[in-house]
């Protein structure tokens, strides 16, 4: 077996450019924790199915496990450390995400929070049914789900509305 | 309760502490555990169920830049003590990997150290070994006749544990009935699989002997019994409770994984970290829960009163024992759920058989037995033509007869069983769902509706413990917690668990601060570690709201009493 050789990548993740050498065979999710220490993205089920690695690629999410960091060469990732508008404050959906304690152990969170974002990056007050559409895409073993619609819609609530 | 002061803290809203760090991507679990100069590993795994091993030829991986070691299960096993199982059976014994003989498919027979795990996935591609085929049982039944493979032949039956408890006058009972009912149910091998696989990293320092261990555990007494196999004194390892676990539901036990990684970091002299990837997770991790075979006989009168039960619960535990047949044991303390019936004769079976290992899984044999119990009640009422709903609630234990003793020996302590359904019918509602299904019914589609009582014992004191095994001279399950207070006043508690989403850190501050009079978020809360915190059982058995809560409380009610004397003496 010989040694895969490297290739080069420019990056961008949650707003700053990294350049690294990488071996091809390197995921993206690997990219992420292990270059980069972003260790709150998180390796779940490796083949696609639990969404615990979704970041957003071009404002997209994707699973990071499914792809190869040299697949993101020139790209915008955004991660679960990248969500907040700034530096000590949380965005709407991870205060909601607190407030209405909709998560447990908190593993499959970062993936469920870039699914939210997603969703509401495009849909600003989306109906119960688009919130439960669009998390369909990730497994929570320990909340059951209903809170963790209960945190989106709270956040995305129009104005005067009962959340 | 109902006298004292209402509570200003407790069962009020709060945000959970834990949540901030979780939802910014904070968190800190196994798999994030980074130490300067970490080796990794990867696994190779029989992919037979049972097979002896020939021969082992690791000299193509070994030859592969960046490999540092290939350890076998026969190193392991010459420097490692065996792990016991939970009830008497010494001839049983389990190490991290297997020697001679591999006894599941999935069954670890090498590690490979390597300075990333992609490189240690490349070598373990390169070891070779060679194994002979042997006949395996995979049927719990059939495993108990005296012709079927042994998957311990030293332990001279794959039956490992065998007992009749009769509670009450069985027989008698039985003979009054009007009728009895027997039934055969299967609760197929289950397991909860948290999105979090196993992780362990540990670090060896040859000047203070000291083996430092990050992993996502939920464990009773994993520090002693790690230091145990690994030959070490109690205080020689140092398991850090400040990691946080992705999900358990009480399969995330990982003691042979800890006991490898150990070995390895003592070994290499270097930290080593070993996380699951999937397929690990699933063949050969502690992820499988029971496999169960209940034969039940239910004797019960004319108008729906039950009165006795004979069951036969015959429990697949796989190829090795560890907690898993006293998951046979928890369902003593509730044999009855919710129901008035008055003698039972409870046998439980533990058969070995080349599947992966059962381990601990949420409820610990509580809800096997449930299911048992609910079949059985919805065949009563077939049979007597009479509402399945209406059948348990004549059974129901009443609000007024507690403190209830059951047939087992069991106080149930209080409870209002009829409420709890009228409130769970009518939050469906059952009128809704009813006309729901008769309307899907009504289109040709198939639809129906489960009723089922569940009652599951919490505090987890392990009581069965001895129970099952009369060499195991534990008491009791006290659990603790450290509260202190610093010269600027601010007050601080430890505990020695780590937290697999229960949120300890929301129970403990909420807790102190009520009794100290503290604002709940002032209240610092610490994991921390095996050798500097007060011993603790681990979150397991729905104790710790019981069990940590009462001794946050009674730490903070020591303090707050200390203080008070304080004051009046100067």
């Amino acid at each position: 077996m010989t040694m895969p050789s490297k290739q080069t990548v420019q990056i961008h993740v949650n707003g700053v450019l990294h350049q690294r050498d990488v071996e091809p065979r390197t995921t993206l999710v690997d990219f992420l924790r292990d270059e980069l220490a972003l260790t709150g993205t998180h390796v779940g089920c490796e083949h696609g199915v639990c969404g615990a690695c979704s970041v957003l690629l071009n404002d997209e999410p994707v699973r990071s496990c499914c792809m190869f960091a040299v697949q993101a060469d020139g790209m915008q990732v955004t991660t679960v450390e990248g969500l907040a508008p700034e530096r000590g404050c949380l965005s709407k959906i991870q205060d909601s995400f607190c407030e209405k304690h909709a998560l447990q152990c908190g593993y499959c969170t970062p993936g469920m929070l870039i699914a939210c974002h997603a969703l509401v990056a495009h849909t600003p007050h989306p109906s119960e049914a688009q919130v439960r559409e669009a998390i369909s895409s990730n497994l929570c073993r320990c909340t059951g789900y209903q809170q963790i619609v209960d945190a989106v819609m709270h956040a995305t609530a129009l104005p005067g509305a009962q959340p | 309760m109902s006298d004292a002061a209402p509570f200003r803290y407790i069962g009020k809203h709060r945000r959970a502490v834990e949540h901030k760090r979780f939802v910014v991507g904070q968190g800190h679990y196994a798999a994030d555990i980074h130490r300067q100069g970490m080796l990794h590993v990867a696994l190779v795994a029989s992919p037979y169920a049972s097979a002896k091993i020939l021969s082992i030829d690791a000299s193509q991986a070994l030859a592969m830049p960046g490999v540092h070691a290939v350890v076998t299960g026969a190193e392991l096993r010459a420097a490692t003590d065996p792990v016991l199982p939970g009830v008497d059976a010494p001839q049983v014994t389990r190490f991290p990997m297997a020697s001679d003989v591999a006894r599941y498919a999935g069954e670890w027979v090498a590690a490979v150290v390597a300075e990333t795990r992609a490189l240690a996935e490349d070598a373990a591609e390169l070891v070779m070994v060679e194994y002979e085929q042997t006949a395996h049982i995979i049927d719990p039944e059939a495993a108990l006749h005296s012709d079927a493979p042994l998957v311990h032949p030293a332990h001279g039956s794959n039956l490992i544990f065998d007992r009749k408890f009769v509670w009450g006058p069985v027989e008698e009972d039985f003979a009054q009935c009007d009728h009895q009912l027997s039934y055969r149910v299967r609760w197929a091998r289950n397991a909860t699989v948290p999105i979090e696989t196993f992780a362990v990293a540990c670090e060896w320092n040859d000047a203070t002997e000291v083996l430092d261990v990050w992993a996502s555990i939920q464990m009773p007494k994993f520090p002693d019994q790690l230091a145990k196999a690994l030959r070490l004194p109690g205080n020689g390892v140092r398991v850090h409770f400040d990691v946080d676990v992705g999900g358990s539901y009480g399969v995330k036990r990982g003691l042979k994984h800890s006991i490898m990684v150990g070995y390895l970091a003592k070994k290499l002299g270097r930290p080593v970290r070993f996380v699951e990837d999937r397929l690990e997770n699933m063949r050969g991790g502690d992820m499988q829960g029971p496999d169960r075979m209940f034969d039940v006989t239910l004797g019960f009168q004319n108008d729906g009163t039950l009165r006795t039960m004979r069951m036969r619960a015959l429990d697949d535990i796989g190829a090795y024992s560890g907690r898993s047949p006293l998951q046979l044991g928890k369902p003593v303390g509730a044999i009855v759920g919710p129901y008035r019936i008055q003698s039972v004769e409870y046998h439980a079976m533990a058969v070995m058989t080349h599947k992966t290992p059962q381990e601990a899984v949420r409820g610990f044999g509580q809800a096997p037995t449930n299911y048992a119990l609910e079949t059985g009640i919805d065949k009563v009422a077939r049979f007597l033509k009479m509402d399945r709903i209406e059948l348990r609630r004549r059974n129901l234990i009443g609000k007024d007869e507690f403190p209830y003793l059951i047939p087992s020996g069991t106080h149930y302590d209080s409870g209002d069983y009829a409420t709890v359904m009228d409130k769970a019918l009518n939050a469906a509602p059952l009128t809704h769902i009813v006309q729901e299904r008769d309307r899907l019914r009504a289109q040709g589609m198939l639809a129906g509706i489960g009723i089922s009582t569940c009652l599951e014992p919490s505090g987890g004191n392990s009581s069965f413990e001895p129970l099952f095994n009369p060499k195991n001279q534990t008491t009791t399950w006290m659990d603790s917690c450290l509260v202190r207070v610093d010269l600027s006043g601010t007050v601080t508690a430890l505990m020695a668990t780590s937290t697999s989403g229960q949120a300890h850190e929301t129970l403990v501050s909420t807790v102190v601060a009520e009794i100290l009079h503290r604002a709940p978020d002032s209240i610092r809360v610490i994991h921390a570690d095996s050798l500097n915190a007060l011993p603790s059982n681990s979150p397991v058995g729905s104790r710790m709201a019981i069990m940590l809560g009462g001794a946050a409380a009674g730490a903070a009610k020591k303090f707050a009493n200390s203080c008070c004397k304080l004051r009046r003496t100067t």
